[in-house]
């Protein structure tokens, strides 16, 4: 590599200054603010209070024991949502894009059809979901009648009870959303030079082995975008949730749905410091996340960047 | 068994998997599609459940003529638009420059960008409304750079996923054959990652697209209002409407699923393409 | 490789050079404070975008001065729009608020809001006359409130709403009720909404109680009924315990409802608009909900035969009070340059013309007393209850807004029987507890 002067680097901070300039005003300067704001009481209106730890207190502390608080439940049914999406989510999208990738007949009908559902807004799936679960007078209970038309009256159940709520309504998110996963796995699959598969077969390798030797390994960084994309959607997710059951008395409560309503009751000191907390927390797994993934490419020995 | 038997159960197989799968995600759009062709009187009685035989277009014309929506759906394509394309310009200069160009700070300004992704901000619209309203800009400018940031991160980090992965060999052959650095980004690079862009844009249009509530914050007049929000308010006043309702929201949605069967070619072209080069 | 240097060099700078270009053309799209003609008014009620247009259009045809109403939705959305353009100044000559007091006190306190009084007070208190009491209780700041906001009326009602059991009067018959004997006592409406069960199958009671605030509105209508007002308020001060046998009392109201069997499985996800359905269409005996449903069940179902009642008393030592005052009001931007004329147009908006109009069209109960004998038949029947209206934003202080949130919850939480009354009243008296010591 040539050394670069002084002006090549300006050069090229240049092609990161237009979005680098946006995001300092829509994202670093708020993100100061509501970063004092989280130490402070205040309504956005009047004048702020100082209160030093007092919302990061609440937020962490507030409980006895300490993790049996609003907090950290909702944090624990996000965690709970969130590891469906990981597993059941990402696993049937893989399997579904692997499915696809085979295919020849109706491939372009599957990869319209598996997009549908991420078009539609969140709220109406909600909304939607809930007409099909709930039975009268919430919704139509439309699931049950039909088990019960066919026979299976056997597996009705009242989705939205408290023994079910939660896992239906992580069952809904992964449905809603596997969408993303499969276009995104769709792509790294196809992306795959036809060339290693046919000197894999050549060399005698088995469907299996050019699986976890080619597919697996070549398929890394796009598995690691879409554990972290999950994630970080899974974590900030409430619109569905909010359309389906509401909070449920805190069974389906999920972080950025408490944040929301104490933005409503006038609470923004304490919704900051929740925002703060959230964040802070995903950026650690996250950053984790990109450790852990760089550490197996480099011992799988593809792709070192 | 023969190979071609087992080929056969094994689609077989495959098929069932995906047509279950494909049921279950297409119906809730049949039933939408459906009820909006239908009168309230037939709602009422079947809950759209049954295939209704006549296309009454009559819900259509009230949405978009009555309920204007006609404008609402104006307005939205000219913000997704623009800021799809601001979004692709802005995200691939700067995943390029991430990726392949060196300056000072540049982990830490792209960890920057990454963590954006990952903390909410909660209280974040009422520094951005007083700024925007300070430089003038409570307008369809100021919407629309609040638009671009909100997809910038994460196509940015997309991008240069993309970036990182492919081969410097024709980088390196450009810049001998005297290219600048601009002109590579734009005749090399670009070009290799256009299945990533086709992500990028159909990711953005969807947010843009489906966004209601930085809109109904900053815009006072109904004109410059965006298909969610007049949405919003729409199937407020119709609460009983429901094929007026439905109407709206299939109308809502036809336009990215239009856009994603468009860029589904773009898809695969750039991908044989990246793959032919590789 | 071939490279088309000099054209896609245009392009692209022709492409970078558009962006800002197509912002600059963009901006001033806004209409300027100086070159505005008329009074804007901004409000979340979209529901009755009709009414308030033709109403507009009324008023220009009078009196010559134009007036636009631009309404918002969601009313959450609305309620930080407000706040925004409060802290940029740039909120409209009249504007309505959404939240509890202590907003309203802030938006006071920081400067947007005009003191009325003075308009009210003229002519030996022509304007202050007109409305009802409790409901411009609401908008009003007494003398040393703990707002510490200067004593005034800050706000405009335009109707007045009060939180009613209603009852549906066809289904009463058929279930060999009585139709004109509504249940006075919580024990006579718990066996009539048993009997209906029994008898017809259906839920007796629906309520959108997936929104907290509806659980809250009816936890304190029956507190106050059970130990009266004072002891409510002392309850507020700190004075007394959430762990109190009354308090308890009134939880376990709700756990017997839970436990009677006649409210619908998973009522703790029914939202408002789900629960007015529901009774509109006859899938419901009872409901608890505010005035505005009138008009939501006139819309829903023209012949619907149901009647309002008062809330079933729990106690017979104290008077049973409604939840009630100021549904929708207007505020006076503090800092318009149209003071006179907005004030001009909220004093005829709330006379007796323009009230009548609004009756007729949207159903709601006026804010003035002089529409009294025009008054829809089902109006009528809640006029009593102006005796007894009491609102939060009435009281010398409201509760804290952690305690009411865990309040919520809780009785959510009884509802899905996951937790008892007295854990509820516990946890609610720690909250209390800790946010006292601050």
């Amino acid at each position: 590599m040539i050394q670069e002067t002084f002006k090549d680097k300006l050069v090229n901070f240049s092609f990161v200054f237009p979005a680098f300039l946006i995001f300092s005003i829509f994202y670093i300067y708020p993100f100061f603010y509501i970063f004092i704001l989280s130490f402070q009481e205040y309504d956005l209106i009047s004048s702020p209070v100082f209160v030093g730890l007092q919302n990061f207190r609440e937020v962490l502390f507030s409980g006895t024991p300490w993790w049996d608080s609003m907090w950290w439940n909702s944090v624990r049914n996000g965690v709970f949502i969130t590891f469906c999406a990981l597993t059941f989510q990402n696993f049937l999208a893989f399997a579904l894009a692997l499915a696809v990738d085979r295919v020849v007949r109706l491939n372009r009908f599957y990869r319209v059809v598996f997009f549908l559902l991420p078009v539609l807004s969140e709220v109406i799936i909600g909304l939607l979901m809930k007409q099909l679960l709930a039975g009268e007078p919430i919704g139509r209970g439309v699931l049950n009648q039909i088990f019960n038309n066919i026979g299976l009256s056997g597996f009705t159940h009242n989705w939205l009870g408290t023994n079910s709520v939660l896992f239906v309504t992580a069952l809904v998110h992964c449905w809603k959303g596997f969408g993303w996963a499969f276009i995104i796995f769709l792509a790294g699959l196809q992306s795959i030079p036809e060339q290693l598969y046919e000197a894999a077969r050549i060399d005698g390798a088995s469907a299996y082995q050019s699986f976890s030797k080619i597919t697996i390994p070549l398929l890394m960084p796009v598995l690691t975008l879409i554990i972290v994309l999950t994630m970080l959607g899974t974590m900030q997710t409430f619109a569905m949730i909010f359309a389906l059951t509401g909070g449920a008395g805190g069974l389906t409560e999920v972080p950025v749905m408490l944040i929301f309503n104490h933005i409503k009751s006038n609470q923004a000191g304490l919704a900051c410091a929740e925002g703060v907390v959230l964040g802070i927390m995903l950026v650690f797994v996250s950053f984790l996340m990109f450790f852990v993934s760089k550490k197996i490419r480099e011992k799988y020995g593809v792709l070192s960047n | 068994m023969s190979y071609q038997t087992k080929k056969f159960i094994v689609s077989i197989f495959l098929h069932t998997f995906l047509l279950s799968v494909a049921l279950s995600c297409i119906f809730p759009f049949l039933w939408m599609v459906n009820v909006s062709f239908k009168t309230q009187e037939q709602f009422d009685t079947d809950y759209g459940l049954e295939v209704s035989r006549t296309i009454n277009w009559e819900s259509y014309k009230t949405v978009l003529i009555e309920g204007q929506f006609w404008r609402f759906f104006l307005n939205s394509v000219f913000y997704t638009f623009i800021t799809v394309v601001a979004i692709v310009i802005i995200s691939s200069l700067a995943a390029y420059g991430f990726s392949r160009l060196d300056f000072p700070g540049k982990k830490y300004i792209f960890y920057t960008f990454l963590a954006a992704m990952m903390i909410p901000l909660p209280a974040g619209f009422v520094p951005v409304y007083v700024l925007l309203n300070k430089l003038g800009m409570i307008n369809r400018g100021g919407y629309i750079l609040a638009m671009t940031n909100m997809g910038l991160s994460l196509s940015i980090y997309l991008l240069k996923t993309f970036f990182d992965q492919l081969p410097r060999d024709l980088e390196d052959a450009a810049r001998i054959d005297g290219c600048n650095k601009l002109q590579i980004w734009w005749n090399v690079g670009l070009p290799l990652v256009s299945p990533a862009l086709a992500v990028v844009i159909i990711f953005n249009a969807l947010t843009v697209w489906n966004e209601f509530v930085f809109a109904a914050l900053i815009f006072t007049d109904d004109k410059f209002m965006p298909l969610q929000v007049g949405l919003m308010q729409f199937s407020e006043r119709m609460v009983t409407q429901h094929t007026l309702i439905m109407a709206a929201l299939t109308i809502a949605a036809f336009p990215i699923i239009l856009l994603y069967l468009k860029m589904q070619k773009q898809f695969v072209k750039g991908l044989t393409a990246g793959a032919v080069v590789g | 490789m071939k490279f088309l240097k000099l054209k896609s060099l245009v392009l692209l700078a022709l492409f970078v050079a558009s962006i800002p270009l197509v912002f600059m053309s963009l901006s001033g799209c806004t209409s300027k404070k100086s070159k505005q003609d008329k009074i804007i008014i901004w409000h979340w009620m979209t529901d009755r975008k009709d009414a308030l247009d033709s109403l507009a259009e009324q008023y220009f045809t009078q009196t010559g001065v134009r007036v636009e109403f631009k309404l918002f939705f969601p009313p959450d959305v609305y309620a930080s729009k407000v706040i925004a353009a409060g802290r940029a100044k740039n909120l409209p000559d009249i504007f309505g608020i959404l939240g509890e007091k202590k907003t309203f006190a802030s938006f006071i306190k920081a400067g947007h809001i005009l003191n009325l009084t003075p308009y009210m007070t003229e002519n030996l208190g022509a304007w202050q006359n007109r409305f009802y009491e409790p409901t411009l209780a609401v908008t009003t700041f007494k003398e040393k409130n703990n707002y510490s906001v200067p004593s005034g009326v800050y706000g405009v009602p335009v109707d007045t709403t009060m939180m009613q059991f209603v009852y549906n009067r066809d289904i009463l018959t058929k279930a060999g009720l009585d139709p004109e004997a509504a249940p006075v006592t919580f024990e006579d409406f718990f066996s009539q909404a048993k009997k209906i069960k029994e008898i017809l199958g259906i839920d007796a009671f629906v309520c959108g109680w997936g929104e907290t605030w509806l659980l809250n509105a009816l936890a304190t209508e029956w507190a106050i009924n059970l130990m009266g007002e004072e002891k409510f308020q002392r309850t507020i001060n700190g004075e007394v315990a959430y762990t109190d046998q009354a308090w308890i009392t009134v939880f376990s109201l709700f756990a017997r409802l839970r436990d009677s069997g006649f409210l619908p499985t998973n009522i703790v996800t029914m939202t408002n608009k789900e629960a007015e359905d529901a009774f509109s269409k006859g899938k419901a005996a009872f409901s608890f909900n505010g005035s505005w449903s009138v008009n939501v069940y006139k819309q829903k179902n023209p012949d619907l035969n149901y009647s309002f009642f008062p809330i079933p008393k729990v106690s017979g030592i104290y008077p049973a009070k409604i939840w009630g005052g100021a549904g929708s009001s207007f505020m006076v931007n503090a800092n318009t340059a149209y003071k006179d004329k907005a004030i001009a147009f909220l004093k005829w908006l709330t006379s007796k013309e323009q009230q009548q109009f609004l009756i007729r069209e949207t159903n709601n109960f006026p804010s003035i007393k002089e529409c009294e004998e025009t008054l829809p038949p089902i109006l009528k029947t809640l006029k009593p209850n102006l005796e007894v209206l009491t609102h939060p934003d009435v009281w010398d202080k409201n509760e804290d807004s952690r305690v009411l949130e865990v309040m919520n919850r809780g009785l959510q939480q009884i509802l899905l029987g996951i937790k008892n009354p007295q854990d509820v009243a516990e946890e609610i008296q720690k909250v209390k507890e800790r946010i006292s010591k601050r």
